[in-house]
């Protein structure tokens, strides 16, 4: 621990976790670096492409954009976390990945979103999935199948 | 069994990449390793006499790696040897390396990139293509007498069409981790790659050792399109000579601002069309004059301009063609690979030419296409006779199937009113792509593959492609599944590491499917052929091949690619079978123009594509849609500029690239035509949907607005300018 250090408490994927790290660290390299959870992705590094998306309290966030001190009590929920199978099992399903860089930014921001969804009791549609998944970039699939990806998520709830 | 071909296999790696697990080179982190940086030139052109360190840093706290630390030869071999991997005297361009740096940490890294300043002193740059004298390399393709044509030609059509610099923009920026050399000299790095092989020669160049010494291992590559086809040669010797005086693992990863900064992105073209048609349309004579910015150094520009020139008369049948083609040399950051490899570039050129003469004889676009397209038994510009597997009747029918475009009166009169300031309009486009290397290119190179037997019964596929996204191991696995008759999860894949695989080529120019996937078959027939020889085939392959290994069979199956016979490639004169077979696509892009703000929409876009046979349809439309997005991108809203050769949309939030909400949704009509000499009669794929997209979006503009627009991309901007030309009356 080093003078500009503080000792910050949250919870990352339901476990509470304690990290000395300095106040305006990133979110996103406290994750990746201070917990080893890898599978959170930087694109840009400011915000721009969403390959670095995590849930703050349920609220899909741009993790490089986060100061960690910002989530000092918050619940951090990652694509390691549980509750991310049925997005996932139709990401793959529907073609919604492929390179796999952004995959795990659009899937969360994808559960957020159906979660949403769910909780305003509205059944999502193409164009509300095109509004949703706007700040999640890819330059693989022309985000057709990722679009579908998302629906499908949906008709697999239980 | 079910066939995997033609079907929807999961992806092998899908499940790493949903969940998170999959390893990018970011992700890499050896025990003890430092970062990788580099100390580079503010200037276009220069001579670099030294370099000023701040007396407050401690140098002692990093490792440094100049020119004469270089042990090997201090080039990046690529077609040539004219770039430097640090530059020594002359420096070329904004950006080019100068000095190495390794840190324990980002801040001792940042705080030594702050500290060292180098001395040049500036010479005068060229920015202007037109006016370099470098040339770089310069083709001519002649077919006929396409002057004497044109100069007795009652109908004379002339145009010229720019196209910019365009960013490859994969979501995971560039990095390599390198680790230093062990006793014998031998080094290995992983990273962010498409051609393992390309990267081998590099490090063991710019090492002096033998290639086999270099291990080249590709980590979990997120995107390429061409970006990651011949920078990774540079940034893998730069990480391996940091790894080699650090004496400990080194990770060279870019943040998005230096990736877009220093690595190459599309050719700027500047391409001239002068064609004579008869009053019905048919094509008598082009003379088509292409120009590309090499950048400041050779990279792959000379086979760029090669695809270019290749493509430049489009996919049309005309007795007398004259292409003259220079790449040149000038003090931007040297260009390189992206996906169509020049062929967009000349694509949008042909189509807008296309376009203006079906508009000045009054004949309709697809009109004009149909009496001139490329059918079986017609010769290409390089007078190759094309044999079979041409599917322009199919794609154009698919096309007109579904959008009606040729009843659309393209161009036609277009009620205004003043509340009415949003119009529609339609435009199409129909263009070929040439499969794998260009020429003789297959031939030399040679590309192999191993299949293994394993004791279980399964295989163990042995490829150098690369996966980046398009599906490559998916696309693998039907293909020997089929091949072989068994389950496709019982073929499994090595890593792709040059200890680990034969040299199947780099993972480029359309060539994965047709090529290697056509060796692929070969080497899983000679598998089979041995199995049945030594055991029969009695039961399931599974069990067959259990019985064949238990019995001692050799279990390794390598093969290796031979053209087609009769293909010949005349490489002085450019004459000849250019590529084994082309795929034919028509696109056809609707969009609305908002006349206050010139902002484009696309609001619907097909693309009818014959791929030969579609191994796997769901990749393949993948492939399809993702690159034609990145098509209409290039048409009318992906920016970038330079100011003195340093590129001003160097970060993400300006270098735009299309979000969900750009997207039209796509349409996509897989035509099989199938050729006889790739696998269950595949052609290529991934580059085609890039070529067509543009010239589309453009003839809808048009159609729109009546502007015909000629340079890309037509950005509001452009747009707003033609308009206020073309509108006096409206002028503020």
């Amino acid at each position: 621990m080093s003078a500009e250090d503080v000792e910050l408490s949250f919870s990352v994927n339901g476990e509470p976790r304690r990290v000395a790290v300095p106040a305006l660290a990133r979110l996103l390299d406290v994750l990746r670096d201070e917990l080893g959870l890898k599978g959170t992705k930087e694109g840009c590094g400011e915000g721009e492409c969403g390959a670095c998306t995590v849930l703050v309290d349920g609220e899909a966030l741009n993790s490089c954009l986060v100061p960690v001190c910002q989530v000092e009590g918050c619940e951090v929920t990652t694509i390691e976390a549980t509750g991310f199978e049925r997005v996932q099992a139709a990401f793959l399903e529907e073609g919604g990945a492929q390179c796999g860089i952004c995959t795990p930014g659009m899937i969360v921001t994808t559960r957020a979103w159906l979660e949403g969804c769910a909780r305003r009791g509205e059944a999502p549609t193409l164009e509300a999935a095109r509004r949703a998944l706007a700040g999640n970039l890819c330059r693989c699939t022309g985000y057709g199948k990722i679009l579908a990806s998302a629906l499908a998520a949906w008709g697999r709830r239980p | 069994m079910a066939q995997a071909i033609g079907g929807a296999l999961l992806r092998p790696e899908g499940q790493g990449k949903v969940t998170g697990r999959a390893r990018f080179v970011a992700d890499l982190v050896p025990e003890g390793a430092w970062l990788g940086g580099c100390v580079r030139s503010p200037v276009a052109h220069g001579r670099l006499t030294g370099f000023d360190f701040d007396p407050d840093f401690d140098l002692e706290r990093v490792v440094l790696v100049g020119p004469e630390d270089v042990p090997g030869a201090n080039a990046v071999a690529m077609i040539e040897l004219d770039q430097p991997l640090l530059a020594a005297s002359e420096v070329r361009h904004v950006g080019e390396p100068l000095l190495l740096v390794a840190a324990p940490d980002r801040a001792t890294l940042a705080a030594a990139l702050c500290a060292i300043r180098p001395r040049i002193e500036a010479l005068p740059a060229t920015f202007d293509m037109q006016a370099s004298g470098e040339v770089f390399k310069e083709i001519l393709i002649e077919k006929g007498d396409a002057r004497a044509v044109l100069a007795g030609a009652e109908r004379v059509f002339e145009g010229t069409y720019r196209t910019d610099t365009q960013e490859q923009m994969y979501i995971e920026p560039q990095g390599f981790v390198a680790f230093p050399p062990a006793p014998d000299g031998s080094v290995r790095v992983d990273g962010s790659l498409q051609c393992p092989f390309y990267v081998q020669k590099a490090l063991a160049h710019a090492l002096g050792i033998a290639p086999e010494r270099a291990r080249v291992v590709q980590a979990a590559t997120g995107g390429g399109f061409g970006g990651k086809e011949d920078y990774p040669s540079v940034l893998a010797c730069h990480a391996a000579l940091l790894a080699r005086a650090a004496g400990r693992p080194v990770s060279f990863v870019f943040e998005r601002h230096e990736d877009l900064a220093v690595t190459p992105k599309r050719h700027p073209s500047r391409v001239r069309h002068r064609t004579a048609a008869s009053a019905t349309g048919e094509l008598l004579a082009m003379e088509v004059d292409v120009l590309l910015d090499g950048g400041a150094y050779t990279t792959l520009s000379p086979v760029v301009l090669s695809r270019a020139c290749i493509h430049a008369a489009g996919a049309y049948r005309c007795a007398n063609v004259r292409i003259h083609g220079r790449v040149v040399r000038t003090n931007h950051v040297p260009y390189g690979a992206f996906r169509g490899f020049g062929a967009p570039q000349t694509c949008f050129a042909v189509e807008r030419q296309m376009d203006r003469i079906a508009r000045g004889l009054g004949i309709h676009p697809v009109e004009l296409r149909r009496r001139n397209m490329l059918r079986v038994g017609d010769r290409t510009a390089t007078g190759q006779r094309l044999a079979e597997s041409v599917g322009s009747e199919e794609v154009l029918a698919r096309a007109l199937a579904k959008t009606r475009f040729d009843e659309h009166d393209w161009c036609g009169p277009r009620p205004r009113t003043s509340s009415d300031r949003k119009r529609r309009g339609v435009g199409f486009s129909f263009f070929f792509h040439g499969a794998g290397f260009t020429g003789s290119g297959e031939e030399l190179l040679k590309g192999e593959i191993a299949v293994e037997l394993l004791a279980s019964g399964q295989v163990l596929v042995r490829s150098a492609s690369a996966e980046f996204g398009q599906g490559t191991l998916t696309m693998f696995r039907a293909v020997a599944a089929d091949a072989l008759g068994c389950e496709p999860e019982d073929v499994l894949f090595a890593d792709t590491d040059t200890a680990e695989v034969p040299d199947s080529g780099p993972t480029v120019a359309s060539r994965t499917s047709m090529i290697v996937g056509g060796c692929l078959v070969k080497a899983c027939r000679e598998l089979l052929a041995r199995i049945e020889a030594r055991v029969g085939r009695r039961a399931s392959f599974g069990a067959d091949a259990r019985r064949f290994f238990a019995a001692g069979g050799d279990p390794l199956a390598t093969a290796t690619y031979a053209s087609p016979p009769g293909l010949a490639w005349d490489e002085a004169r450019y004459r000849g079978d250019a590529y084994p077979a082309y795929g034919f696509a028509a696109d056809v892009a609707e969009v609305e123009v908002d006349l206050d703000t010139f902002e484009v929409r696309v609001a619907r876009f097909l693309s009818a594509v014959d791929v030969g046979r579609a191994l796997q349809p769901q990749m393949v439309a993948g492939q399809v849609e993702g690159g034609s997005l990145q098509a209409i991108g290039f048409a009318h809203l992906e920016v970038v500029t330079a100011h003195e050769g340093r590129f001003l949309e160097d970060r993400m939030s300006t270098c735009i690239i299309p979000s969900s909400l750009d997207a039209p949704p796509f349409e996509v009509e897989l035509v099989e035509v199938p050729f006889s000499g790739g696998p269950f009669g595949a052609k290529g794929v991934g580059e085609l949907p890039m070529d067509g997209g543009a010239p589309a979006v453009l003839s809808a503009i048009e159609d729109a607005t009546g502007l015909h627009m000629e340079h890309l991309p037509a950005t509001p901007e452009r747009l707003m300018d033609a308009w206020l030309c073309a509108h006096p009356e409206e002028e503020l």
